[in-house]
């Protein structure tokens, strides 16, 4: 009796880990599965506009060749885009635009960010309460308005008034991501340097600002790529191809009529989205903080 | 010497200037000023002449402003059946696609948690469809979807899951259907990477006490994770209801609102109406109707704000 009790005690141990095994291969069979089923929906479309690209046109537009593979790789698409087409022109306009949008969003930022959380002022909160609706506004709820006050001042379809209406959502955002940047550094640091004989606004530029870098980095990689991919306000506010930046510059003229040149569609599409794959690869933890600054810590 | 006397006066100055701009009273509101000149002068007077313009008659092509003709635009958007589709299909878009992103960006976010191989590599990959151009995707997506050489249709042909081609953007349900597929698609990583980031606040030992309990990982997730992640869960969701009403570039780039109005929402409707249309007065009466879902929006997550504090 002693003995048969001490057997199935064993086997209930034995089981108990077999169990364990069994649960957790099946848990790790779930969540692998899981990273398998994402990485395929969510990268196939990159997938096949990278390899249509790739093709020459025979293989393109031939029915009975299996679509997934490319048989004799070319440039020929990313060729007919340099020579044919306005690609290179909207490649600059869409890197100056970027560049002096989100150059000026992070400068105004910077201020009102440090403003509305270190300083005491009055209408302080109500304004920073104002900064986090705007951060909400839609852009296609204002586009048309904003399109006639843009031909008011007369900078329709000038790339000036890109450089200046892209900073109304990126301010509010660069502003809000600030904010809890420089909530995060402790007061006495500054208070310190002003003991010492500082006025606030240097110590704010010598001591706070090196400090916050991380963050600066951060709303800047994001302001830039909000930027990179804005597409209703380039739409409406530029005209002529020479201004057009590089999404609508695809978008509206790569197509003519109704004749769709798939290839170089989508070698433009390809070339067009590598700087922002680029710059993401580099800065990947910065871009993840940018994204969930507003949800996490909101 | 005079030379230096003059530097020295300029400089005194300098500092007097900055002695008297060091009070936060005098500080703040200069350092906020270019940014609040900014938004007043491109968001709030352009919101307050698209309401003014939302009660005229005006065309763009006319050199003079319109006549006021109070709610005229609205009424007679009220009765028209573009705009009746136009508002039904919005909220079956928004609201199919902001519970799809929700569901799969949860499912996700479970899923990145317990991945432990070359975590942020899958991380970053998985987060792409977002970050990428929505214009640029949105032709990949439309050459996928082409009548004639659908890689869509061939692999679900291929594979027997259908019998027939299936014309994506030519008949108004596959077209809505493909429509929100590709927003889902979308905006599935920004749930994802959201939700994993609030999960990974949660304390562990809350999980360990749970076990302790005897709750199984079903029973976890609902007695820990879902109520502590809630607070990160709405604002995302609030914010992504608002970016999905507003949406443009989806449907402008794959089926222009088309066929027959099927896919419109507020904003390709506008942009139709105003841009294409020349009917200015009547394209920002149609962009305002967003605007109570955005104040709504708004309300609902400043509450559930304050209430966290």
């Amino acid at each position: 009796m002693h003995a048969s009790a001490t057997r199935s005690q064993t086997f209930g141990a034995l089981n108990a880990r077999r169990s364990r095994l069994v649960r957790r291969t099946l848990r790790g069979l779930g969540v692998y599965g899981g990273l398998a089923f994402f990485l395929v929906i969510m990268l196939f479309p990159f997938y096949f506009m990278l390899i249509t690209s790739f093709k020459p046109d025979v293989e393109i537009y031939d029915i009975s060749q299996f679509p997934l593979i490319v048989k004799a790789p070319t440039f020929g698409q990313y060729q007919h885009l340099f020579e044919k087409t306005h690609f290179l022109l909207w490649l600059k306009n869409s890197a100056v635009v970027a560049t002096a949008s989100t150059i000026i969003s992070l400068t105004l930022g910077t201020l009102a960010a440090y403003a509305l959380a270190r300083l005491k002022f009055r209408g302080r909160q109500s304004l920073g309460l104002s900064v986090y609706i705007t951060y909400l506004v839609p852009t296609s709820l204002l586009f048309l308005p904003l399109a006639s006050v843009i031909r008011q001042i007369g900078l329709f379809d000038n790339p000036v008034a890109l450089m200046i209406t892209y900073p109304t959502f990126l301010v509010p955002f660069c502003t809000w991501l600030l904010m809890g940047y420089f909530k995060a550094i402790p007061r006495e640091l500054e208070e310190c340097a002003m003991v010492d004989g500082c006025t606030r606004f240097h110590a704010f530029r010598a001591i706070v600002l090196p400090i916050m870098l991380p963050g600066l980095v951060s709303a800047g990689l994001f302001a830039f790529t909000l930027s990179w991919n804005e597409f209703l306000y380039a739409l409406t506010l530029t005209q002529s191809y020479e201004v057009k930046t590089l999404p609508v510059g695809i978008v509206s003229q790569l197509v003519l009529g109704d004749v769709y040149f798939w290839g170089s569609l989508m070698a433009a599409a390809v070339l067009g989205s590598a700087p922002i794959a680029i710059l993401y690869a580099f800065f990947l933890e910065y871009y993840v903080k940018g994204m969930t600054a507003g949800a996490v810590k909101g | 010497m005079s030379v230096s006397t003059t530097h020295l006066v300029k400089k005194s100055r300098l500092q007097s200037v900055s002695i008297w701009l060091d009070r936060d009273a005098r500080l703040g509101p200069l350092m906020i000023a270019p940014a609040a000149i900014l938004l007043i002068v491109l968001i709030g007077y352009p919101f307050l002449s698209g309401i003014y313009l939302g009660f005229t008659d005006r065309i763009i092509a006319r050199s003079d402003t319109g006549h006021f003709i109070w709610f005229k635009n609205y009424l007679d958007l009220l009765k028209d059946n573009i705009f009746q589709k136009t508002v039904s299909n919005t909220f079956n878009y928004a609201f199919t696609a902001v519970f799809f992103k929700l569901v799969l960006g949860m499912l996700m976010a479970l899923v990145l948690d317990q991945v432990t191989v070359l975590k942020n590599l899958f991380r970053g990959v998985l987060l792409l469809p977002w970050i990428i151009p929505t214009s640029l995707s949105a032709l990949g997506w439309l050459w996928m979807f082409q009548p004639q050489f659908s890689v869509l249709n061939r692999l679900l042909l291929d594979s027997g899951i259908i019998q027939d081609k299936i014309i994506w953007l030519g008949s108004p349900f596959w077209a809505m259907f493909s429509v929100q597929l590709v927003n889902i698609w979308r905006g599935i990583p920004f749930f994802g990477i959201s939700l994993l980031a609030g999960m990974q606040t949660i304390p562990q030992d809350l999980y360990e006490a749970a076990s302790i309990d005897g709750a199984n990982s079903w029973r976890r997730f609902w007695s820990v994770t879902v109520p502590l992640l809630m607070p990160v869960t709405i604002v995302v969701t609030l914010f992504s209801i608002v970016q999905t009403i507003a949406d443009f570039q989806v449907v402008y780039v794959l089926t222009r609102g088309g066929p027959v109005n099927s896919t419109h929402l507020f904003a390709t409707l506008t942009y139709q109406t105003a841009i294409l249309g020349s009917e200015l007065g009547k394209g920002a009466a149609i962009s305002l109707f967003m605007f109570p879902v955005l104040v709504l929006a708004v309300t609902l997550q400043l509450r559930y704000l304050q209430r966290q504090d």
